[in-house]
Protein backbone atom coordinates (compact mmCIF):
# COMPACT_ATOMS: atom_id res chain seq x y z
CA UNK A 1 0.00 0.00 0.00
CA UNK A 2 1.47 3.33 -1.07
CA UNK A 3 0.95 5.93 1.61
CA UNK A 4 0.29 9.67 1.23
CA UNK A 5 0.51 10.62 4.89
CA UNK A 6 2.55 8.93 7.61
CA UNK A 7 2.04 9.92 11.21
CA UNK A 8 4.54 8.62 13.75
CA UNK A 9 4.33 8.87 17.52
CA UNK A 10 2.16 11.99 17.54
CA UNK A 11 1.11 13.33 20.93
CA UNK A 12 -0.90 16.49 21.59
CA UNK A 13 -2.12 18.35 24.62
CA UNK A 14 -4.88 20.89 25.20
CA UNK A 15 -3.53 22.53 28.32
CA UNK A 16 -2.63 19.59 30.51
CA UNK A 17 -5.06 17.13 28.93
CA UNK A 18 -3.52 14.64 26.52
CA UNK A 19 -5.86 14.64 23.51
CA UNK A 20 -3.96 12.44 21.07
CA UNK A 21 -1.89 9.70 22.64
CA UNK A 22 1.17 8.59 20.72
CA UNK A 23 -0.67 7.99 17.42
CA UNK A 24 1.02 6.13 14.59
CA UNK A 25 -0.99 5.75 11.42
CA UNK A 26 -0.72 5.96 7.67
CA UNK A 27 -3.19 7.17 5.10
CA UNK A 28 -3.11 5.39 1.72
CA UNK A 29 -2.63 7.34 -1.51
CA UNK A 30 -5.53 7.80 -3.94
CA UNK A 31 -8.00 6.22 -1.54
CA UNK A 32 -10.77 7.58 0.63
CA UNK A 33 -9.79 7.30 4.27
CA UNK A 34 -12.47 7.89 6.87
CA UNK A 35 -11.55 8.86 10.41
CA UNK A 36 -14.39 7.90 12.74
CA UNK A 37 -15.11 7.95 16.43
CA UNK A 38 -17.51 9.40 18.96
CA UNK A 39 -17.67 13.09 19.83
CA UNK A 40 -14.61 14.30 21.71
CA UNK A 41 -12.41 11.38 20.69
CA UNK A 42 -9.91 13.71 19.01
CA UNK A 43 -10.77 13.15 15.36
CA UNK A 44 -11.14 16.84 14.48
CA UNK A 45 -7.93 17.54 16.40
CA UNK A 46 -6.19 14.86 14.34
CA UNK A 47 -7.49 16.48 11.15
CA UNK A 48 -6.25 19.90 12.27
CA UNK A 49 -2.79 18.38 12.67
CA UNK A 50 -2.92 16.79 9.23
CA UNK A 51 -3.71 20.18 7.65
CA UNK A 52 -1.08 21.80 9.88
CA UNK A 53 -3.40 24.17 11.73
CA UNK A 54 -2.03 22.69 14.94
CA UNK A 55 1.45 21.40 15.66
CA UNK A 56 1.95 18.22 17.69
CA UNK A 57 3.87 18.31 20.96
CA UNK A 58 5.76 15.19 19.88
CA UNK A 59 6.04 13.08 16.75
CA UNK A 60 6.17 13.60 13.00
CA UNK A 61 3.59 14.01 10.26
CA UNK A 62 5.06 13.14 6.87
CA UNK A 63 3.16 14.14 3.75
CA UNK A 64 4.82 12.88 0.56
CA UNK A 65 7.93 12.22 2.61
CA UNK A 66 8.19 15.72 4.09
CA UNK A 67 7.62 16.36 7.78
CA UNK A 68 5.00 19.13 7.97
CA UNK A 69 5.20 19.26 11.77
CA UNK A 70 8.61 20.92 11.42
CA UNK A 71 7.65 23.23 8.54
CA UNK A 72 7.08 26.97 8.81
CA UNK A 73 6.46 30.03 6.68
CA UNK A 74 6.70 29.76 2.92
CA UNK A 75 7.46 26.00 2.87
CA UNK A 76 4.21 25.42 4.68
CA UNK A 77 2.37 27.72 2.26
CA UNK A 78 3.72 25.68 -0.66
CA UNK A 79 2.39 22.51 0.99
CA UNK A 80 -0.96 24.19 1.60
CA UNK A 81 -1.38 25.05 -2.07
CA UNK A 82 -1.47 21.31 -2.79
CA UNK A 83 -4.27 20.53 -0.40
CA UNK A 84 -7.91 21.50 -0.05
CA UNK A 85 -10.01 21.58 3.10
CA UNK A 86 -13.77 21.61 3.61
CA UNK A 87 -14.54 22.91 7.10
CA UNK A 88 -17.51 21.85 9.18
CA UNK A 89 -19.41 25.08 8.56
CA UNK A 90 -17.93 25.41 5.04
CA UNK A 91 -16.12 28.59 6.25
CA UNK A 92 -16.78 30.57 3.08
CA UNK A 93 -15.86 34.24 3.41
CA UNK A 94 -19.20 35.92 4.01
CA UNK A 95 -18.17 39.23 2.49
CA UNK A 96 -17.43 37.63 -0.90
CA UNK A 97 -19.70 36.03 -3.52
CA UNK A 98 -19.33 32.34 -4.40
CA UNK A 99 -17.32 33.23 -7.51
CA UNK A 100 -14.97 35.44 -5.49
CA UNK A 101 -14.64 32.74 -2.82
CA UNK A 102 -13.63 30.08 -5.34
CA UNK A 103 -11.40 32.51 -7.22
CA UNK A 104 -9.62 33.63 -4.03
CA UNK A 105 -6.81 31.02 -3.94
CA UNK A 106 -6.31 31.40 -7.70
CA UNK A 107 -6.03 35.19 -7.44
CA UNK A 108 -3.68 34.96 -4.46
CA UNK A 109 -1.36 32.21 -5.67
CA UNK A 110 -1.33 32.35 -9.45
CA UNK A 111 -0.77 35.02 -12.06
CA UNK A 112 -3.62 33.78 -14.24
CA UNK A 113 -5.59 36.36 -16.24
CA UNK A 114 -9.13 37.17 -15.05
CA UNK A 115 -10.89 35.44 -18.01
CA UNK A 116 -8.97 32.22 -17.25
CA UNK A 117 -9.87 32.44 -13.58
CA UNK A 118 -13.52 32.98 -14.58
CA UNK A 119 -13.50 29.79 -16.63
CA UNK A 120 -11.84 27.75 -13.86
CA UNK A 121 -14.36 29.06 -11.31
CA UNK A 122 -17.30 28.13 -13.57
CA UNK A 123 -15.83 24.65 -14.04
CA UNK A 124 -15.43 24.14 -10.30
CA UNK A 125 -18.92 25.41 -9.51
CA UNK A 126 -20.35 23.15 -12.22
CA UNK A 127 -18.42 20.22 -10.78
CA UNK A 128 -20.25 20.56 -7.45
CA UNK A 129 -23.60 21.33 -9.11
CA UNK A 130 -23.76 25.04 -8.35
CA UNK A 131 -23.71 26.49 -11.89
CA UNK A 132 -25.53 29.81 -11.94
CA UNK A 133 -25.04 30.55 -8.25
CA UNK A 134 -21.77 32.44 -8.74
CA UNK A 135 -23.20 35.82 -7.79
CA UNK A 136 -24.86 34.61 -4.60
CA UNK A 137 -23.42 35.41 -1.18
CA UNK A 138 -22.90 32.52 1.29
CA UNK A 139 -25.70 33.85 3.52
CA UNK A 140 -28.17 33.36 0.65
CA UNK A 141 -27.45 29.62 0.37
CA UNK A 142 -28.67 26.53 2.24
CA UNK A 143 -26.30 24.47 4.40
CA UNK A 144 -25.82 21.81 1.73
CA UNK A 145 -25.10 24.37 -0.98
CA UNK A 146 -22.54 26.10 1.25
CA UNK A 147 -20.72 22.81 1.72
CA UNK A 148 -20.74 22.21 -2.04
CA UNK A 149 -19.35 25.69 -2.56
CA UNK A 150 -16.73 24.93 0.11
CA UNK A 151 -15.72 21.84 -1.88
CA UNK A 152 -15.49 23.94 -5.06
CA UNK A 153 -13.14 26.34 -3.25
CA UNK A 154 -11.08 23.47 -1.83
CA UNK A 155 -10.76 22.09 -5.41
CA UNK A 156 -9.80 25.45 -6.92
CA UNK A 157 -6.05 24.81 -6.96
CA UNK A 158 -6.44 21.18 -8.16
CA UNK A 159 -5.08 19.70 -4.91
CA UNK A 160 -3.59 16.25 -4.45
CA UNK A 161 -5.06 15.93 -0.99
CA UNK A 162 -8.58 16.79 0.05
CA UNK A 163 -9.76 16.93 3.66
CA UNK A 164 -13.37 17.01 4.85
CA UNK A 165 -14.37 17.85 8.41
CA UNK A 166 -17.79 16.31 9.13
CA UNK A 167 -19.25 16.93 5.65
CA UNK A 168 -22.72 15.71 6.66
CA UNK A 169 -22.95 17.51 10.01
CA UNK A 170 -26.15 19.51 10.29
CA UNK A 171 -27.62 18.27 6.99
CA UNK A 172 -30.78 16.27 6.32
CA UNK A 173 -30.22 12.64 5.19
CA UNK A 174 -31.03 13.36 1.54
CA UNK A 175 -28.63 16.31 1.27
CA UNK A 176 -26.00 14.34 3.18
CA UNK A 177 -26.37 11.44 0.74
CA UNK A 178 -25.99 13.90 -2.14
CA UNK A 179 -22.76 15.13 -0.62
CA UNK A 180 -21.49 11.55 -0.24
CA UNK A 181 -22.26 11.00 -3.93
CA UNK A 182 -20.26 14.11 -4.76
CA UNK A 183 -17.32 12.87 -2.70
CA UNK A 184 -17.44 9.50 -4.54
CA UNK A 185 -17.62 11.29 -7.89
CA UNK A 186 -14.60 13.47 -7.07
CA UNK A 187 -12.68 10.43 -5.93
CA UNK A 188 -13.43 8.52 -9.15
CA UNK A 189 -12.86 11.46 -11.48
CA UNK A 190 -9.59 12.76 -10.05
CA UNK A 191 -8.27 9.79 -8.02
CA UNK A 192 -7.46 12.13 -5.15
CA UNK A 193 -6.35 11.17 -1.68
CA UNK A 194 -9.37 11.99 0.45
CA UNK A 195 -9.50 12.17 4.22
CA UNK A 196 -12.98 12.44 5.70
CA UNK A 197 -13.76 12.93 9.38
CA UNK A 198 -17.27 11.79 10.22
CA UNK A 199 -19.44 9.90 12.65
CA UNK A 200 -22.23 9.09 10.19
CA UNK A 201 -22.48 5.32 9.74
CA UNK A 202 -24.23 5.66 6.36
CA UNK A 203 -21.43 7.87 5.04
CA UNK A 204 -18.75 5.49 6.20
CA UNK A 205 -20.21 2.55 4.30
CA UNK A 206 -20.78 4.61 1.15
CA UNK A 207 -17.48 6.39 0.73
CA UNK A 208 -14.76 4.65 2.75
CA UNK A 209 -11.93 2.55 1.31
CA UNK A 210 -10.02 2.61 4.54
CA UNK A 211 -11.20 3.33 8.09
CA UNK A 212 -9.34 4.64 11.12
CA UNK A 213 -11.25 4.63 14.38
CA UNK A 214 -10.27 6.73 17.36
CA UNK A 215 -11.42 6.48 20.92
CA UNK A 216 -10.26 8.85 23.67
CA UNK A 217 -7.13 9.77 21.72
CA UNK A 218 -6.12 6.20 20.88
CA UNK A 219 -6.48 4.26 17.65
CA UNK A 220 -8.78 1.30 18.21
CA UNK A 221 -9.10 0.16 14.61
CA UNK A 222 -7.37 0.56 11.22
CA UNK A 223 -8.36 -1.35 8.12
CA UNK A 224 -10.80 -1.63 5.22
CA UNK A 225 -14.58 -1.88 5.41
CA UNK A 226 -14.72 -5.69 5.48
CA UNK A 227 -12.25 -5.79 8.32
CA UNK A 228 -14.30 -3.13 10.11
CA UNK A 229 -17.48 -5.22 9.82
CA UNK A 230 -15.63 -8.32 11.01
CA UNK A 231 -13.86 -6.59 13.89
CA UNK A 232 -14.66 -7.89 17.34
CA UNK A 233 -13.18 -4.93 19.22
CA UNK A 234 -15.83 -3.86 21.76
CA UNK A 235 -15.49 -0.14 20.89
CA UNK A 236 -16.00 -0.89 17.19
CA UNK A 237 -19.03 -3.08 17.90
CA UNK A 238 -20.61 -0.39 20.10
CA UNK A 239 -20.05 2.20 17.38
CA UNK A 240 -21.39 0.06 14.53
CA UNK A 241 -24.40 -1.17 16.45
CA UNK A 242 -25.21 2.33 17.74
CA UNK A 243 -25.35 1.19 21.35
CA UNK A 244 -25.22 3.70 24.16
CA UNK A 245 -22.16 3.10 26.27
CA UNK A 246 -23.09 2.59 29.86
CA UNK A 247 -20.60 3.48 32.48
CA UNK A 248 -20.62 1.06 35.35
CA UNK A 249 -19.96 2.66 38.73
CA UNK A 250 -19.52 0.91 42.01
CA UNK A 251 -21.42 2.36 45.01
CA UNK A 252 -18.12 3.72 46.39
CA UNK A 253 -17.31 5.51 43.12
CA UNK A 254 -20.81 6.94 42.92
CA UNK A 255 -20.48 8.19 46.49
CA UNK A 256 -17.21 9.89 45.53
CA UNK A 257 -18.92 11.70 42.64
CA UNK A 258 -21.85 13.01 44.65
CA UNK A 259 -19.76 14.00 47.65
CA UNK A 260 -17.36 15.85 45.33
CA UNK A 261 -14.22 14.48 46.92
CA UNK B 1 -6.00 15.45 49.36
CA UNK B 2 -6.25 19.21 49.66
CA UNK B 3 -3.27 21.15 48.30
CA UNK B 4 -1.27 23.10 50.85
CA UNK B 5 -1.91 26.85 51.11
CA UNK B 6 1.64 27.64 50.06
CA UNK B 7 1.12 25.45 46.96
CA UNK B 8 -2.04 27.23 45.92
CA UNK B 9 -0.55 30.69 46.53
CA UNK B 10 2.56 29.90 44.50
CA UNK B 11 0.37 28.22 41.90
CA UNK B 12 -1.79 31.34 41.57
CA UNK B 13 1.27 33.57 41.20
CA UNK B 14 2.73 31.22 38.61
CA UNK B 15 -0.50 31.06 36.61
CA UNK B 16 -0.80 34.86 36.56
CA UNK B 17 2.82 35.26 35.50
CA UNK B 18 2.42 32.73 32.71
CA UNK B 19 -0.72 34.42 31.44
CA UNK B 20 0.99 37.85 31.47
CA UNK B 21 3.92 36.46 29.50
CA UNK B 22 1.51 34.76 27.10
CA UNK B 23 -0.22 38.07 26.45
CA UNK B 24 3.13 39.79 25.89
CA UNK B 25 4.13 37.00 23.53
CA UNK B 26 0.84 37.21 21.59
CA UNK B 27 1.00 40.99 21.30
CA UNK B 28 4.61 41.05 20.15
CA UNK B 29 4.06 38.24 17.64
CA UNK B 30 1.10 40.14 16.22
CA UNK B 31 3.02 43.44 16.01
CA UNK B 32 5.96 41.68 14.41
CA UNK B 33 3.70 40.02 11.83
CA UNK B 34 1.84 43.25 11.09
CA UNK B 35 5.13 45.08 10.56
CA UNK B 36 6.42 42.28 8.34
CA UNK B 37 3.35 42.08 6.13
CA UNK B 38 2.97 45.86 5.88
CA UNK B 39 6.57 46.90 5.27
CA UNK B 40 8.83 43.96 4.40
CA UNK B 41 6.64 41.69 2.27
CA UNK B 42 5.57 44.42 -0.24
CA UNK B 43 9.28 45.15 -0.73
CA UNK B 44 9.78 41.47 -1.54
CA UNK B 45 7.18 41.72 -4.28
CA UNK B 46 4.06 40.41 -2.49
CA UNK B 47 1.18 42.56 -3.67
CA UNK B 48 -0.84 44.64 -1.22
CA UNK B 49 -4.59 44.17 -1.58
CA UNK B 50 -5.30 47.50 -3.18
CA UNK B 51 -9.07 47.07 -3.70
CA UNK B 52 -9.60 45.94 -0.12
CA UNK B 53 -7.58 48.93 1.10
CA UNK B 54 -9.77 51.31 -0.87
CA UNK B 55 -12.90 49.70 0.51
CA UNK B 56 -11.53 50.05 4.07
CA UNK B 57 -10.70 53.70 3.35
CA UNK B 58 -14.33 54.24 2.40
CA UNK B 59 -15.71 52.32 5.40
CA UNK B 60 -13.39 53.65 8.11
CA UNK B 61 -12.59 57.06 6.67
CA UNK B 62 -15.07 58.46 4.18
CA UNK B 63 -18.16 57.18 6.01
CA UNK B 64 -16.92 58.73 9.27
CA UNK B 65 -16.76 62.25 7.82
CA UNK B 66 -20.37 63.27 8.76
CA UNK B 67 -20.07 62.25 12.42
CA UNK B 68 -16.60 63.80 12.75
CA UNK B 69 -17.85 67.03 11.18
CA UNK B 70 -20.87 67.35 13.47
CA UNK B 71 -18.89 66.57 16.63
CA UNK B 72 -16.07 68.92 15.62
CA UNK B 73 -18.50 71.76 15.02
CA UNK B 74 -20.10 71.36 18.45
CA UNK B 75 -16.76 70.95 20.21
CA UNK B 76 -15.63 74.19 18.56
CA UNK B 77 -18.68 76.05 19.81
CA UNK B 78 -18.44 74.58 23.33
CA UNK B 79 -14.77 75.40 23.61
CA UNK B 80 -15.31 78.97 22.40
CA UNK B 81 -18.07 79.48 24.97
CA UNK B 82 -16.08 77.97 27.82
CA UNK B 83 -12.99 80.03 27.09
CA UNK B 84 -15.01 83.20 26.60
CA UNK B 85 -16.50 82.61 30.07
CA UNK B 86 -13.04 83.06 31.61
CA UNK B 87 -11.38 85.42 29.15
CA UNK B 88 -14.25 87.95 29.31
CA UNK B 89 -13.22 88.76 32.92
CA UNK B 90 -9.91 90.10 31.62
CA UNK B 91 -11.32 91.75 28.53
CA UNK B 92 -9.18 89.37 26.56
CA UNK B 93 -11.98 87.83 24.57
CA UNK B 94 -10.04 87.97 21.29
CA UNK B 95 -7.74 85.28 22.70
CA UNK B 96 -10.60 82.80 22.25
CA UNK B 97 -9.19 82.46 18.72
CA UNK B 98 -5.69 81.57 19.98
CA UNK B 99 -6.91 79.17 22.63
CA UNK B 100 -9.26 77.42 20.24
CA UNK B 101 -6.81 77.18 17.36
CA UNK B 102 -3.95 75.81 19.40
CA UNK B 103 -5.91 73.44 21.64
CA UNK B 104 -7.85 71.92 18.74
CA UNK B 105 -4.92 71.41 16.39
CA UNK B 106 -2.51 70.19 19.06
CA UNK B 107 -4.78 68.15 21.27
CA UNK B 108 -8.53 67.94 20.87
CA UNK B 109 -8.60 67.25 17.15
CA UNK B 110 -6.38 64.16 17.28
CA UNK B 111 -7.80 62.75 20.50
CA UNK B 112 -11.52 63.19 19.89
CA UNK B 113 -11.16 61.90 16.33
CA UNK B 114 -9.26 58.90 17.69
CA UNK B 115 -12.03 58.18 20.19
CA UNK B 116 -14.67 58.41 17.45
CA UNK B 117 -12.67 56.10 15.18
CA UNK B 118 -11.94 53.65 18.01
CA UNK B 119 -15.67 53.41 18.69
CA UNK B 120 -16.63 53.18 15.02
CA UNK B 121 -13.86 51.24 13.30
CA UNK B 122 -11.72 49.67 16.05
CA UNK B 123 -14.77 47.83 17.34
CA UNK B 124 -15.77 46.87 13.80
CA UNK B 125 -12.29 45.43 13.14
CA UNK B 126 -12.43 43.34 16.32
CA UNK B 127 -15.96 42.12 15.59
CA UNK B 128 -15.20 41.30 11.95
CA UNK B 129 -11.99 39.38 12.64
CA UNK B 130 -13.50 37.79 15.75
CA UNK B 131 -16.56 36.43 13.99
CA UNK B 132 -14.39 35.20 11.12
CA UNK B 133 -12.25 33.40 13.68
CA UNK B 134 -15.34 31.89 15.34
CA UNK B 135 -16.72 30.59 12.04
CA UNK B 136 -13.36 29.05 11.00
CA UNK B 137 -12.97 31.55 8.14
CA UNK B 138 -9.53 32.54 9.45
CA UNK B 139 -8.54 28.84 9.57
CA UNK B 140 -9.80 28.50 6.01
CA UNK B 141 -7.56 31.39 4.91
CA UNK B 142 -4.59 29.76 6.60
CA UNK B 143 -5.22 26.39 4.95
CA UNK B 144 -5.44 28.13 1.58
CA UNK B 145 -1.94 29.45 2.23
CA UNK B 146 -3.22 33.03 2.62
CA UNK B 147 -1.81 34.90 5.60
CA UNK B 148 -4.74 36.34 7.60
CA UNK B 149 -2.68 39.35 8.71
CA UNK B 150 -1.86 40.29 5.14
CA UNK B 151 -5.40 39.56 4.01
CA UNK B 152 -7.36 41.20 6.83
CA UNK B 153 -5.19 43.54 8.88
CA UNK B 154 -2.85 45.25 6.39
CA UNK B 155 -5.65 46.89 4.33
CA UNK B 156 -7.24 48.20 7.53
CA UNK B 157 -3.91 49.46 8.83
CA UNK B 158 -3.05 51.30 5.61
CA UNK B 159 -6.56 52.75 5.50
CA UNK B 160 -6.36 54.14 9.03
CA UNK B 161 -2.76 55.36 8.58
CA UNK B 162 -4.13 57.52 5.79
CA UNK B 163 -7.58 58.37 7.08
CA UNK B 164 -6.84 59.06 10.76
CA UNK B 165 -4.75 62.18 9.91
CA UNK B 166 -7.26 63.10 7.20
CA UNK B 167 -10.21 62.92 9.60
CA UNK B 168 -8.19 64.83 12.19
CA UNK B 169 -7.49 67.57 9.64
CA UNK B 170 -11.22 67.78 8.94
CA UNK B 171 -11.90 67.95 12.68
CA UNK B 172 -9.35 70.78 13.07
CA UNK B 173 -10.88 72.78 10.26
CA UNK B 174 -14.52 72.32 11.26
CA UNK B 175 -13.77 72.76 14.99
CA UNK B 176 -12.09 76.10 14.38
CA UNK B 177 -14.97 76.91 12.06
CA UNK B 178 -17.40 76.23 14.92
CA UNK B 179 -15.49 78.58 17.20
CA UNK B 180 -15.37 81.16 14.44
CA UNK B 181 -19.14 80.90 13.93
CA UNK B 182 -19.83 81.47 17.64
CA UNK B 183 -17.29 84.24 18.02
CA UNK B 184 -18.58 86.35 15.13
CA UNK B 185 -22.20 85.92 16.18
CA UNK B 186 -22.33 85.92 20.00
CA UNK B 187 -18.93 87.24 21.07
CA UNK B 188 -18.99 90.14 18.61
CA UNK B 189 -15.52 89.60 17.22
CA UNK B 190 -15.21 90.66 13.58
CA UNK B 191 -14.54 87.82 11.15
CA UNK B 192 -11.36 89.43 9.91
CA UNK B 193 -9.89 89.86 13.39
CA UNK B 194 -10.74 86.32 14.34
CA UNK B 195 -9.18 85.04 11.13
CA UNK B 196 -5.88 86.97 11.49
CA UNK B 197 -5.71 86.11 15.21
CA UNK B 198 -6.10 82.39 14.43
CA UNK B 199 -3.59 82.43 11.57
CA UNK B 200 -1.03 84.14 13.78
CA UNK B 201 -1.64 81.80 16.71
CA UNK B 202 -1.34 78.44 14.94
CA UNK B 203 2.16 77.39 13.94
CA UNK B 204 2.96 74.73 11.36
CA UNK B 205 4.50 72.85 14.28
CA UNK B 206 1.12 72.70 16.05
CA UNK B 207 -0.57 71.24 13.00
CA UNK B 208 2.19 68.74 12.33
CA UNK B 209 2.41 67.39 15.88
CA UNK B 210 -1.35 66.90 15.84
CA UNK B 211 -1.25 64.99 12.57
CA UNK B 212 1.71 62.84 13.62
CA UNK B 213 -0.20 61.90 16.76
CA UNK B 214 -3.24 61.09 14.66
CA UNK B 215 -1.18 58.78 12.47
CA UNK B 216 0.09 56.93 15.55
CA UNK B 217 -3.45 56.67 16.95
CA UNK B 218 -4.58 55.09 13.69
CA UNK B 219 -1.88 52.42 14.05
CA UNK B 220 -2.82 51.83 17.72
CA UNK B 221 -6.53 51.46 16.97
CA UNK B 222 -5.96 48.96 14.15
CA UNK B 223 -3.51 46.85 16.13
CA UNK B 224 -5.75 46.73 19.20
CA UNK B 225 -8.79 45.80 17.09
CA UNK B 226 -6.82 43.09 15.30
CA UNK B 227 -5.36 41.74 18.55
CA UNK B 228 -8.76 41.35 20.19
CA UNK B 229 -10.28 39.92 17.02
CA UNK B 230 -7.63 37.21 16.75
CA UNK B 231 -8.01 36.33 20.45
CA UNK B 232 -11.56 35.03 19.84
CA UNK B 233 -11.62 31.25 19.96
CA UNK B 234 -15.28 30.46 19.49
CA UNK B 235 -18.75 31.77 20.08
CA UNK B 236 -20.79 34.93 19.73
CA UNK B 237 -20.44 35.92 23.38
CA UNK B 238 -16.68 36.10 23.09
CA UNK B 239 -16.96 38.26 19.97
CA UNK B 240 -19.07 40.71 22.00
CA UNK B 241 -16.63 40.72 24.92
CA UNK B 242 -13.63 41.23 22.65
CA UNK B 243 -15.37 44.04 20.76
CA UNK B 244 -16.00 45.89 24.02
CA UNK B 245 -12.47 45.18 25.22
CA UNK B 246 -11.03 46.53 21.97
CA UNK B 247 -12.81 49.89 22.38
CA UNK B 248 -11.81 50.21 26.03
CA UNK B 249 -8.18 49.32 25.47
CA UNK B 250 -7.78 51.38 22.32
CA UNK B 251 -9.11 54.49 24.08
CA UNK B 252 -6.77 53.78 26.98
CA UNK B 253 -3.78 53.27 24.71
CA UNK B 254 -4.65 56.33 22.61
CA UNK B 255 -4.58 58.47 25.75
CA UNK B 256 -1.37 56.82 26.92
CA UNK B 257 0.36 57.47 23.58
CA UNK B 258 -1.03 61.01 23.62
CA UNK B 259 0.67 61.55 26.97
CA UNK B 260 3.88 60.10 25.57
CA UNK B 261 3.88 62.20 22.38
CA UNK B 262 2.81 65.39 24.13
CA UNK B 263 5.69 65.09 26.60
CA UNK B 264 8.07 64.34 23.74
CA UNK B 265 6.93 67.31 21.67
CA UNK B 266 6.93 69.61 24.70
CA UNK B 267 10.60 68.99 25.39
CA UNK B 268 12.00 68.44 21.92
CA UNK B 269 9.97 70.63 19.56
Amino acid sequence: METAIDVKGMTTYYGEREVLKNLTLSIPRAKTTVIVGGSGCGKTTLLKHLISLLKPAKGTIEVNGKNIAGMFGSDLDEFRKKMGVLFQGAALLNSLTLTENVALPLREHTRLKEPVIDIIVRMKLDLVGLSGFGNFYPSQLSGGMKKRAGIARAMAMDPELLFFDEPSAGLDPVTAAGLDELILKLHKAFSLTLVVVTHELASIFTIADYVIMLDAGNIVFMGNLDELKASSHPKVRVFLERKAEEEFLSPEEYFKIISGS
Amino acid sequence: MRPLIIDSVLGAIGKRTISVFKTIHNVSTLLNNIAYWTVVSPLRGKRIRFKATVSEIVKAGYNAIPIVTVIAFFVGIILALQSAYQLRKFGAIIYVANLLGVSITRELGPIITAIIVAGRSGSAFAAEIGSMKASEEVDALVTMGINPIRFLVVPKLLALMLMQPALTAIFDLVGIGGGFFLSISLLEITPHRYYTQTINAILVKDLMTGLVKAWAFGVVITCVGAYHGFQVEAGAEEVGLRTTASVVSSIFLVIFFDFFFTTLFYYFL
